[in-house]
């Protein structure tokens, strides 16, 4: 069946076909559409699932936790300041190795309120164990969500999985989507799998108080469990298409990289624009290429080194910062690089949802490969008037030279 | 019910990590007797995540998921909402009970939120606060329910605010159980829990449990001290179904004209948290505060106990 959907409802099909028993969310925008789709597949349409309406998202999550370790596919859905909520129990979800798949639009955090998008949100959420892959389409969205069920119950992972995607660029726009027959998706997508769960036949006692001799233990099969994710998400990318038939990479999707000379590294929307700013300067004569981080926990550093050592230039796109640092992303690659190959430029750009056209990527990306532009900018920044935070307001505030 | 009829079966096994005299140890030991072993057992973070013993160990015969401080009602709602659906697939043959166990820290203030949204949406769970005034856990630090003038390791000269009525404030839920216990009444309390778990929906039970290093007695002493909170009326025993509340055990003695009530002084006095109203000297403003409040709970009992006699008396006079 094909429909023009949001990306939102996109998500809320894929939880259907998923058949998730247990649905526990909390209210923000730009994610609302999807659980208020979810709640009418159940009142209107016969889709037979538990809808808890809780009353915040930290019990979103403690409800999800909870119907996940009982034993049945849990869904939660949230952005920004409700994933910030969230944080102890991310901890926790992936902590106790549930697996479960939550949506997450990403969204700026306040103050001021913004509900525009940026990657502040999940990317503040990284340590905390959870799987965390990126969509650019709504097509993408629904094929994700779907293929996050089989990732995070694959007994080498049993992790939960984050999906994100872009506040209204995607959550809110109109696109085509392609959704599979429910038998496509049974064919790919088994019954509830995990490694545990509560049974009266079974006691046992999960998450107690834990002493140091035990302890890192639990942590370092979180982190061998991301090792072995990395292959598990290219497997499981190829069987959904062998099976269901789309495609949208694995850890990474590339675009012109076979024999380009210089690339641009981004996630979410702001790769498409660069696929389209790629596109310009290989009219004008530069052969750049493009590569989409799909998953950003586990971090595609194989793919990533494989794709970038050889580059001249490699431009690294930031819809987010590690204050007292940088481009969160721009630093992961240069510690995967590790200084082989180029240094990569960052580019801050787009935060709060400010639009970051292909052609200032174009720009920038151009100004790189010349030699022009090295280290760190922020290119959309524009320091405008009535920005009081601005060192021009500062000045206007506090009178001539001392601000 | 007899305590000798009490199923032998223990749930919470011995040589667990509690403390001497540990009441929440005791409370859950009959409690879980009560309800037995087809229980999915939530423990909140308090005194309970310590006491089951640290891995691998645990002091549990059963299925138990521990969670973090603030989501006993959301812990329950999900636990509830996935056993509604293996029933229906058939995983379970009999329903098991959903049983939150969590401290007053976890129910009167950081889990207040989560309760609530859970007993509106009338989640089928059995909620328990055990409920020893204090973060016991983190040190015997005050919480919303630590009675008026008791000393915790943030309130040295004893709590200048008088505690809140969580029990109370699910009743305004309108949920379809509410119960108060005590250790001290093993029968009334085994029967409230009994009476619980045929029901569903949201219900809540709230057990005071006196706690020996946090209140400063000794721990032999667990039983008499809650036995004194009944008798002296600072914890009133009752439960209330269906918009009616019947007064048990020890409280309904009082009540009903059948038990003398004790001063307040018998109860402060057994418990060092309250030592600095008797020494060095005494603070009679303080007693006296605490036993009129509790004077004026029971005058109102009582004049509404005696009312529904008198009401019943007149009903039951040969028509004229
Ligand atoms: C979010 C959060 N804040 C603080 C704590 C620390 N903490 C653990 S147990 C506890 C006290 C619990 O008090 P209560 O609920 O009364 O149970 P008790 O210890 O008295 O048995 C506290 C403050 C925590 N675990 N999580
Ligand atoms: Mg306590």
């Amino acid at each position: 069946m094909r429909l023009v959907e949001t990306g939102n409802h996109a998500a809320a099909h894929a939880v259907r076909l998923a058949r998730v028993e247990v649905v526990s969310a909390y209210p923000i925008t730009p994610q609302t559409q999807v659980v208020e789709e979810i709640s009418r597949f159940i009142d209107e349409e016969g889709y037979d699932c538990e809808y808890i309406p809780v009353e915040s998202e930290h019990s979103a999550m403690a409800a999800m936790i909870a119907a996940a370790a009982a034993g049945v596919r849990a869904f939660s859905a949230t952005s920004s300041h409700g994933l910030a909520y969230m944080y102890e129990l991310l901890h926790w979800a992936a902590g106790i190795r549930l697996p479960m798949v939550m949506a997450n639009v990403n969204r700026a955090l306040g103050p001021g309120w913004n509900i525009w998008c940026d990657h502040q949100d999940a990317m503040s959420a990284r340590d905390t164990g959870w799987i965390q892959l990126y969509c650019s389409t709504h097509q993408e969205i629904l094929d994700t969500v779907i293929q996050a069920y089989r990732i995070s119950e694959d007994p080498s992972v049993f992790l939960p999985v984050m999906v994100c995607y872009d506040a209204f660029t995607m959550s809110h726009t109109y696109m085509q989507v392609d959704i599979p027959e429910q038998e496509t998706v049974d064919r790919f997508l088994p019954p509830f799998r995990t490694s545990w769960r509560l049974d009266p036949r079974f006691p046992l006692t999960h998450g107690s108080v834990i002493y140091p001799q035990d302890y890192e233990e639990t942590r370092y099969s979180i982190y061998q469990a991301h090792r072995a994710a990395r292959e598990v998400i290219r497997r499981t990318a190829e069987e959904y298409r062998d099976i269901v038939g789309n495609y949208h990479g694995d850890l990474v999707e590339t675009y012109f990289m076979e024999d380009a000379e210089h690339a641009v590294v981004a996630v979410g929307t702001l790769a498409l624009e660069a696929r389209v700013a790629a596109e310009e300067l290989r009219g004008a004569g530069y052969p750049c290429g493009v590569v989409r981080i799909r998953s950003y926990r586990p971090f595609p550093f194989e793919e990533l080194r494989e794709l970038l050592g050889g580059m001249r230039t490699v431009v690294v796109l930031d819809r987010a910062v590690s204050f007292g640092l940088g481009g969160i992303l721009a630093s992961e690659v240069k510690a995967v690089l590790g200084g082989e190959g180029p240094r990569p430029v960052s580019l801050i750009a787009g935060l709060g949802g400010r639009d970051v056209p292909y052609t200032l990527i174009a720009e920038r990306t151009e100004a790189a490969i010349r030699g022009e532009l090295s280290g760190e900018e922020w290119p959309t920044l524009a320091l405008n008037e009535r920005h009081l935070v601005s060192l021009r307001g500062l000045k206007a505030l506090w009178g001539g030279e001392r601000a | 019910m007899r305590i000798k009829d009490f199923p032998e079966e223990e749930l919470l096994l011995p040589g667990n990590a509690a403390c001497q005299g540990c009441p929440s140890s005791m409370a859950l030991r009959l409690a879980l007797k009560a309800l037995g072993r087809n229980t999915l057992l939530a423990v909140i973070a308090s005194c309970t995540s310590v006491l089951q013993s640290p891995f691998p160990a645990t002091a549990f015969d059963l299925p138990v998921l521990n969670m973090a401080f603030a989501t006993g009602g959301a812990t329950g709602s999900g636990l509830a909402a996935a056993v509604e659906r293996l029933m229906k697939k058939g995983v379970y043959r009999e329903r098991p009970t959903v049983l939150v166990w969590a401290g007053d820290g976890g129910t009167y203030d950081i889990g207040i939120q989560s309760l609530s949204g859970a007993a509106e949406r009338n989640a089928d769970f059995i909620y328990v606060c055990y409920n020893n005034e204090a973060y016991s856990n983190t040190g015997t630090q005050r919480s919303g329910a630590t009675p008026y003038a008791a000393w915790t390791t943030n309130t040295v000269k004893g709590k200048r605010e008088w505690r809140k009525d969580v029990a109370q404030i699910m009743v305004a839920h309108g949920i379809p159980y509410v119960a108060t216990a005590s250790l001290a009444y093993p029968t009334d309390l085994f029967e409230k829990f009994t009476r619980a778990k045929g029901i569903r929906g949201t219900r809540y039970i709230e057990i005071l449990a006196p706690c020996p290093p946090g209140w400063k007695f000794p721990s032999g002493h667990t039983v008499k001290v809650a036995r004194l909170a009944v008798q002296t009326g600072l914890w009133l025993l009752y439960e209330h179904r269906e918009g009616i509340t019947t007064y048990t055990a020890g409280t309904q003695r009082i009540i009903h004209g059948k038990a003398r009530r004790l001063p307040v002084e018998e109860y402060l006095k057994a418990q060092g948290r309250f030592r600095h109203l008797f020494y060095p000297e005494r603070d009679e403003e303080r007693i006296a505060e605490i036993q009129r409040r509790v004077d004026r709970v029971f005058e109102t009992l009582e004049f509404t106990h005696r009312l529904k006699q008198h009401i019943m008396d007149i009903e039951m006079l040969p028509p004229r």
